[in-house]
């Protein structure tokens, strides 16, 4: 196992997939601000984006330099770190492509949820080893909104 | 020339750490190389194998996207701020 463990409250998961149902049958994506510390890493707030890939928006999506800069500034401006991406899968599982590795960075939280016909399935989350060679499975672990988040 | 190259969140581990690094260099192209050069492992998240620039890697001199300047042959002046910023990409498609 590789350890890694990201928190996340229920009404979190559930806006998540709320973007995922809202959107499908194309793919949503989003940034996840919170924190990253000794205490471990917290997803304490969502920001939504719009998937820019108008060729193939079912199985791709893409968020512009644009908007991580606006993601990474409203991270800052809330004194947060932009820990991380979501995007749905449709009709799919929740795992990583070799599409999804080949442009991932490693550090990144990536949480993906499976819709399947409009409905939420599971929800994963990975990390992107050091030598780009595959990804780490991240446990999600369900918090309490407002408990030391 | 005297230039800063903004390292992202992501690859402060593999640049000491550091937010930031100071250069020399007459272009873009030197920039990155001399940062590599120094930071080795920062190498296989900025290019391709083949040497190329990851497609969803951006780099800005100031807020100017270099594929509208002259890409890594774009110059850069005393005082120039590189900037490395990535697209988010992805999906379901194998």
């Amino acid at each position: 196992m590789s350890g890694f463990t990201l928190k996340i409250s229920e009404a979190l998961v559930r806006r998540i997939e709320a973007h995922g149902v809202e959107t499908f049958p194309y793919e949503c994506c989003g940034a996840l601000l919170g924190r990253d510390d000794e205490a471990g890493r917290v997803v304490t707030e969502l920001f939504a984006l719009s998937n820019h890939r108008e060729d193939s928006p079912r199985n791709r999506f893409e968020i512009t330099p644009e908007d991580v800069l606006l993601a990474e500034r409203t991270a800052r401006e809330k004194k947060m770190d932009l820990i991380g991406w979501y995007h749905s899968h449709p009709n799919a599982p929740a795992r990583p492509s070799e599409f999804d590795r080949e442009h991932a960075w490693p550090w990144y939280s990536y949480i993906i949820v499976s819709i399947r016909d409009g409905a939420p399935k599971e929800m994963t989350s990975w990390r992107l080893q050091d030598d780009r060679s595959a990804y780490d499975p991240e446990a999600i672990e369900s918090v309490a909104a407002g408990a030391g988040i | 020339m005297a230039v800063k190259v903004m390292i992202p969140t992501p690859l402060r581990a593999y640049a000491g750490k550091q937010d930031s690094v100071h250069l020399q260099a007459g272009t873009v192209g030197e920039a990155l190389s001399a940062l590599t050069g120094q930071f080795a492992e920062l190498k296989r998240h900025l290019f391709t194998e083949d040497g190329r620039l990851r497609s969803f890697v951006n780099v800005y001199v100031n807020d100017e996207d270099i594929r509208y300047l002259q890409k890594d042959r774009t110059k850069v002046k005393e005082g120039d701020t590189i900037s490395i910023v990535p697209s988010i990409a992805g999906g379901s498609k194998f």
